[in-house]
């Protein structure tokens, strides 16, 4: 089997396409195949889509996005935007305001709740109390899940004081 | 361990042992980790990027349930060695691509594997025959739980574990089953299932995980969304879903028999015949004809070749492994004509 784009070589990738449910095959050459794999990545690179979703209404927040920097790793915004991935684990707080909209679009929730750490390098206080909540926001959103608004009431009273009482103690 | 060594066992994945091992094929967990701090590996230099695989390796080599395992630095693998670890599902393609301060460690059972400095610090992989996820995520929790002694992980308590890309925030985790499903290929329903899937944000990759197509009715089927909901709940989403494609096979592979039980043993029979006689085949064609001959035994139909060896012949079939068992570099044409060969000589015997 010969190519489909050049005609020439033999064929030895094959390329599956599924848009809209539609299958379309494609038998390249390598050295098609190489170029066609660089046009696509090209074309739709996960970056563009990530700094797609990550875009603003407001010109002005992209202004002061762009004027922050990492403390600890020395990313800007416009280096997430062109390689679509974090610098370190520290660009989650400076990027914090874009990052919360964008995580929400991309899990459809915005606060973890599962597993954590048995050992943090910082074992101070604080840990405490933000396992109890992100464990009772887990409990919210499941009781949501199966409809069970009554329990979900209580759930939310309980993160509302326990962010209250943080909150008077001056705790983030 | 030496990477010819893989060569004498079968991976756990392709035992064809494990709940519902007819359809499912393998399952797999994996967690992305990093260093607390220290630069994600695609941001980090040189020589963070060898500091960071030291510490990675000095935490591994105190971990009690990886004393057996072996460390692969890619410096050290040629082409083809490194496309085989990617062909026994040891590490990923991209992995594979550039070479400093990376590697792959790997326990001698290839139940668990952990790659180093790829997208993320850790990649910690555990993979089981069969239909799975919980005895994984098990294992798996097990030696996070080690490495979190040894190493102060990247974690906020509201985004859970921090990843170089946020599509992996949150639990990092990713389970993954991979399927068998020629009954709803042949009877063209596989396209709604894909898209039914689609749209409860789920993906569906190839054999070899990312950015690959599916093949010979392949099919790996993973959690897209990591954040905000627990590993358990996870797992349970994705058991929910596979439980429901089985059933949906398996009424399929019914319809098939009871409609068309004639075609269905020429198709299947035909392909045994053309495995067992051919002197050239490409590594595509042998992964359509055995996928169907993997039916027939499923089926009964075909009685002279149980499951575990056709996985067995799928994976030492591969271009890498073809060359390792040649212990020479092999172009293309000469693959197809060895492969022919093995496949004769363990199918006719």
């Amino acid at each position: 089997m010969l190519c489909d784009i050049c005609n020439k070589n033999p064929a030895t990738v094959h390329l599956t396409e599924i848009v809209d449910d539609q299958m379309s095959e494609l038998h390249l050459c390598e050295e098609c195949a190489r170029k066609k794999s660089s046009q696509m990545e090209s074309q739709f690179g996960l970056s563009d889509l990530l700094a797609g979703l990550a875009d603003f209404e407001k010109p002005s927040e992209e202004k002061e996005l762009s004027a922050l920097k990492c403390p600890n790793c020395g990313l800007i915004y416009k280096d997430f935007k062109k390689i679509g991935r974090l610098g370190c684990g520290e660009c989650y707080v400076t990027f914090k305001k874009f990052l919360t909209p964008l995580l929400k679009r991309i899990h459809g929730s915005g606060s973890h709740c599962g597993k954590c750490p048995v050992k943090i390098s910082t074992g101070k206080q604080p840990r405490k109390k933000a396992l109890d909540l992100q464990d009772l926001r887990c409990r919210l959103q499941k009781a949501i899940e199966d409809e069970a608004y009554e329990e979900a009431a209580k759930i939310r009273d309980q993160i509302k004081e326990l962010q209250e009482k943080d909150a008077s103690k001056g705790q983030p | 361990m030496n990477i010819v060594d893989l060569l004498q066992h079968t991976s756990e994945w392709l035992k064809g042992s494990g709940p519902n091992s007819d359809i499912v094929i393998s399952s797999r967990i994996r967690f992305a980790r990093n260093i607390d701090k220290a630069p994600f590996p695609h941001w980090a230099s040189k020589k963070q990027s060898k500091q960071i695989a030291e510490s990675i390796e000095d935490a591994a080599a105190k971990i009690e349930y990886l004393k057996k395992a072996t460390v692969f630095k890619l410096v050290d693998l040629d082409a083809v060695d490194k496309q085989f670890l990617v062909e026994r599902h040891l590490m990923s393609y991209e992995h594979a691509q550039k070479t400093d301060s990376k590697s792959v460690i790997i326990d001698d059972d290839e139940i668990i594997s952990i790659m180093v400095n790829e997208e993320d610090h850790l990649r910690i992989q555990v993979m089981q025959s069969g239909f799975n996820l919980f005895e994984g995520y098990n294992i798996i929790n097990k030696i996070d739980d080690c490495f979190a002694k040894e190493i102060a992980y990247a974690f906020s308590p509201e985004w859970g574990y921090l990843t170089a890309c946020p599509t992996n925030t949150g639990t990092g985790m990713r389970g993954s089953v991979m399927l068998h499903l020629p009954a709803l290929v042949m009877t063209r329903q596989i396209n709604q299932v894909l898209a039914a899937i689609a749209k409860l944000s789920f993906a569906t990759r190839g054999l070899y995980g990312e950015g690959t197509q599916a093949t010979g009715n392949f099919f790996q089927i993973s959690n897209q969304v990591s954040l905000g909901h627990s590993e358990s709940e996870i797992i349970d989403n994705i058991n929910g879903l596979i439980r429901q494609i089985i059933e949906q096979e398996n009424q399929a592979r019914e319809l098939l028999l009871n409609q068309n039980r004639a075609m269905l043993e020429d198709k299947i029979n035909r392909s045994f015949g053309i495995l067992k006689s051919a002197h050239i085949i490409t590594s595509q064609e042998t992964t359509e004809l055995m996928s169907l001959v993997r039916l027939g035994c499923d089926l009964g139909i075909v009685k002279e070749i149980n499951r575990r060896a056709i996985n067995e012949l799928f994976i030492i079939t591969q271009p890498a492994h073809l060359q390792k068992i040649e212990n020479k570099k092999l172009s293309s044409a000469e693959r197809d004509l060895k492969r022919a060969e093995i496949i004769r000589s363990r199918l006719n015997k």
